[in-house]
């Protein structure tokens, strides 16, 4: 058993820190506050090679391993949630499908670009009405000669209403299985296809800097050409892009948890009350302690997730319970965190404030974490 | 064009400084060790150079294997190949015979410019760039803010900051230049550009290889020892200046600056 990083892995934690640091979280604040997304940072991002990590060179991407990419969005998302939001994201869902389920041509289409980070694209699966429920889509599609009809919405999804995004792939039910249940596909929509509308949602507790939108398809046509993989298997290939997502998902979880940890400790070192550091103190002391303990094995079931799945093995079960892990450790890390700060943890001008909000949306999003639990309670045979 | 960029591998300047119980040394267990900052500033204009007047950029670097990790990221930020002097009789080195092994190393390659940092943030001695220039018998340009070579390849213009003035000097090539902050800002190693560098060629050399005598290295063949290291004082509290306005203000603060800390 070997528990060290590659070289290539420790010097991209180097570089990304660095940048990180110095690139992104002089801004965060500020745009967290604005609620706006920054194409500044984004283009930073993209030139540092941030999207198509886990892509062959072949369509542009970088031809690296998972626990790397887990690594970059980690380092990312220890200094802000919202830019390591647009980065897993970017990856997971928007570049995620298109690799995995794409034909050549749609690959050839749309990757190079996704994988310079000149465009983003949308993951449609949530909809007012189905969260949890995900197969219970309400958007349909209707073949009409050798194009799909398109009409529903979608809600929550992030970075589909950029300046960048070039489109989106969506879940539809294009018609009825033999077993009565509906036959759900994934269609790609291009941006500024005739009824197709992103709109930029505002208004969010948390990722205030990352792009979130509602999609619109009023008789939305796109040619036949435009189905992801074979007709029916929608369903299917967005579970198989949330076991991924989840990954990715723990990173951030585990980047924030490492962030929030890093500003208590430094702070706890330095705040004095009764005449000495407030680290002194053992209740202080032991919450820095149970946070070092907590981060340690979120790391190891994380990078074990991630070492599975870069070794072809099966790694739904831990991708679950990296996921559902770490955001429930970054949810203790951020507490604590904003407690040791005090009254100032509770103001903008302190980081933790930031990361005390933004963490609520990882026990949440691609998948919460009463689904991961059915995940792991299925998979380990209980239910 | 061709580049040579000297590296050092020193302390992270964030790692917390202990010193070891023999008084002489830092504990190093849990240091985190990071190309020197000056030398990033090397690589960066030698990667520069390279971008306008091609050839290649090769990175010498001298220490343990661990500073394998620092050449291959200034690979990965660009630069072509490199070469790790490493040798256990080089452990504890003083600066003179550092430069000795530096020099051996590079005299056999082809060279129109040389970089080193201005100084490594450990020591903080700046000797190594100056004793290499001497030993390769090319001039030195030291603390160097602005690098301008010329069309032609065969002269260097560079800019020295002195008391608020700037120095300018103008130097045949070969030369040897120690960077100063201020000179660039270097870029960050990017994924492809990691990818890359596991390609890219780095060859070990020991002092044997080098032709050059074990027994002129080391901690006993010091011309310069180290007696104690302390921690530096603790900072003393910063005084808060006085006055209803900033006219008075100003005032005290100038009457200040001149009796107490006798800067004016």
């Amino acid at each position: 058993m070997d528990f060290s990083l590659s070289m290539e892995q420790e010097i991209l934690r180097n570089s990304v820190r660095d940048f990180a640091e110095n690139e992104i979280k002089p801004v965060a604040r500020e745009l967290d506050e604005k609620e706006t997304f920054s194409y500044d940072t984004m283009r930073k991002m993209a030139a540092l090679g941030l999207f198509g990590m886990f892509v062959s060179e072949k369509y542009g991407g970088q031809g690296m391993d998972y626990i790397s990419y887990a690594i970059a969005t980690e380092e990312i998302a220890r200094v802000d949630g919202s830019h390591a939001a647009t980065v897993a994201a970017g990856n997971s869902l928007g570049i995620g499908p298109l690799y995995y389920f794409g034909s050549e041509e749609q690959k050839q289409k749309y990757l190079p670009k996704l994988c310079s980070g000149e465009a983003l694209w949308g993951f449609g699966l949530t909809e007012p009405d189905a969260g949890s429920d995900a197969s219970n889509s309400k958007t349909t599609a209707v073949l009409d000669g050798d194009q799909w009809v398109i009409n529903g919405s979608k809600i929550f999804i992030t970075n589909a209403s950029t300046k960048l995004t070039s489109g989106v792939t969506s879940l539809c039910r294009t018609g009825t299985r033999e077993d009565g249940r509906p036959e759900l596909s994934c269609i790609l929509v291009e941006a500024g296809t005739p009824g197709f509308e992103a709109r930029e949602m505002h208004g969010k507790l948390m990722w205030r800097a990352s792009n979130t939108s509602e999609l619109y398809f009023d008789d939305c046509r796109v040619p036949d050409e435009n189905m992801l993989g074979p007709r029916g298997n929608g369903f299917h290939q967005m579970m198989q892009t949330l076991d991924g997502g989840r990954l990715s998902i723990g990173a951030m979880g585990l980047g924030g948890a490492q962030g929030c940890y890093d500003l208590a400790l430094k702070y706890s070192r330095e705040r004095t009350q009764f005449g000495k550091p407030i680290s002194n103190f053992q209740v202080n002391a032991f919450k820095l302690a149970d946070m070092a303990l907590e981060i340690e094995c979120a790391r190891l079931i994380l990078y074990k997730a991630c070492w599975l799945r870069d070794q072809q093995k099966p790694f739904g079960k831990e991708a679950a319970m990296a996921k559902l892990h770490c955001s429930e450790v970054m949810y203790r890390c951020a507490n604590h965190a904003v407690q040791l700060h005090g009254g100032y943890g509770l103001m903008k001008e302190y980081d933790v404030e930031r990361f005390y909000r933004d963490q609520k949306l990882l026990e949440i999003g691609e998948g919460t974490s009463e689904v991961q639990r059915i995940v792991i309670s299925r998979l380990i045979g209980a239910l | 064009m061709n580049i040579i960029v000297c590296l050092k591998q020193v302390p992270d300047t964030e790692s917390q400084i202990k010193i070891g119980s023999d008084g002489v040394s830092i504990v190093t267990d849990d240091i985190k060790w990071v190309m020197n900052p000056y030398d990033e500033f090397g690589v960066e204009e030698a990667l520069k150079l390279k971008e306008k007047f091609g050839g290649e950029v090769t990175v010498v670097g001298l220490g343990p294997k661990r500073v394998t990790e620092s050449i291959r990221t200034a690979l990965a930020m660009g630069a072509d190949k490199g070469v790790l002097v490493t040798d256990d009789a080089l452990e504890g080195s003083d600066a003179l015979a550092t430069a000795k092994a530096i020099a051996a190393a590079i005299k056999d390659l082809e060279y129109d410019v040389i970089f080193t940092g201005q100084r490594g943030v450990d020591d903080d001695q700046g000797l190594v760039g100056a004793a290499v220039a001497e030993l390769l018998d090319i001039p030195q340009l030291s603390l160097i803010t602005k690098v301008e070579v010329a069309e032609d390849g065969n002269t260097v213009k560079v800019e020295r900051p002195i008391e608020g003035e700037t120095l300018v000097i103008e130097s045949s090539l070969p030369a040897l230049i120690t960077a100063q902050k201020g000179l660039n800002e270097p870029r960050y190693a990017s994924l492809p550009g990691i990818m890359k560098a596991k390609k890219k060629p780095l060859e070990e050399k020991s002092l044997g290889d080098l032709g050059l005598d074990a027994s002129e290295f080391g901690a006993d063949a010091r011309k310069l020892k180290i007696l104690e290291l302390t921690p530096p004082p603790a900072r003393e509290a910063g005084k808060i200046v006085e006055g209803e306005t900033p006219q008075e203000k100003a005032a005290e603060l100038a009457k200040l600056l001149h009796e107490e800390a006798k800067v004016l």
